[in-house]
């Protein structure tokens, strides 16, 4: 991407699961991204499908464990956005 | 101990209760989770489980860790299905046993509640309609996901070349 160039980009590996899946058409993805926070790179997945689901919908969770949105990202990370949950 | 898992084949609760099974126990509960044929106002026919495998399986133990503390019983286990399931199948299912009744219907009513609200578990229902949506999901994406469909429509429906399909993401 072409402001990866001008900021210090760092890989990350999203996962999608149910709506989002469906959303974003893939069930991951390995992109490099300026975002620095879970909450900032959500937003920039947002530019890229046709999420519907606001942040406040969603919780995240980083390398397999829930986190805050504010956490920051580091280069390798596997971050998850989780949309409502439905278990049971 | 495994105290939490995923299976992708029905579930055998009489299995699964002999698991718990504990010369030091008298009591022994369960709760089975069932699929519904119906959910808010539609006619369900069919639903699909989906999970984040990783973090549930992690989640789950921590809440049958938290059953077996809180409530001092002596052994639980909680099983969920995930993949294509009909009306009337097992979802899920929670045994507990414990010396007395009393900590195993009140572990056994915990891990259910904690189950549906903290694990990344989704739940796809099919409709008779032929409509189907993610519970909990669609509702608050209701709008803007209708305008995306209505999008795709318009640009399936008016396509020049169909070629030019193939191209769009």
């Amino acid at each position: 991407m072409s402001h990866a160039e001008n900021c210090a980009s760092q890989p990350v590996r999203v996962q999608y699961f149910a709506l989002l899946r469906e959303q974003a058409g893939r069930s991951d993805e390995a992109l490099d991204t300026c975002a620095r926070t879970p909450r900032e790179l959500y937003g920039e997945l947002r530019a890229r499908h046709p999420f519907t689901l606001e942040p406040a919908m969603l919780r995240v969770a980083v390398n397999s464990e829930f986190c805050g949105w504010e956490q920051p990202l580091r280069a390798g990370d596997a971050v998850v956005f989780i949309p409502p949950v439905a278990g049971g | 101990m495994e105290r939490f898992r995923f299976s992708d084949v029905p579930l055998e609760p009489a299995a699964l209760a002999r698991s718990l099974a504990d010369p030091a126990c008298g009591g022994y509960s369960a709760f089975e989770g069932w699929v519904r044929n119906h959910n808010e106002g539609q006619s369900v026919v069919s639903l699909e489980y989906e999970a984040y495998a990783e973090l549930a399986v992690r989640e789950g133990e921590r809440i049958v860790k938290e059953a077996i503390r809180r409530f001092g019983v002596a052994r639980a286990l909680c099983v969920h299905r995930i993949g294509s399931l009909g009306i009337g199948d097992l979802a899920v299912w929670v045994g507990v046993s414990a010396a007395h009744r009393d900590e195993a219907f009140c572990a056994c009513r915990y891990i259910i509640d904690e189950v549906k609200h903290r694990l990344p578990i989704w739940k796809k229902e099919h409709y008779r309609s032929g409509d189907s949506g993610w519970v909990n999901c669609e509702r608050c994406a209701a709008p803007a996901a209708r305008e995306h469909e209505a999008q795709v429509h318009h640009e399936r429906t008016h396509s020049p070349r169909p070629e030019s399909r193939r191209l769009l993401p």
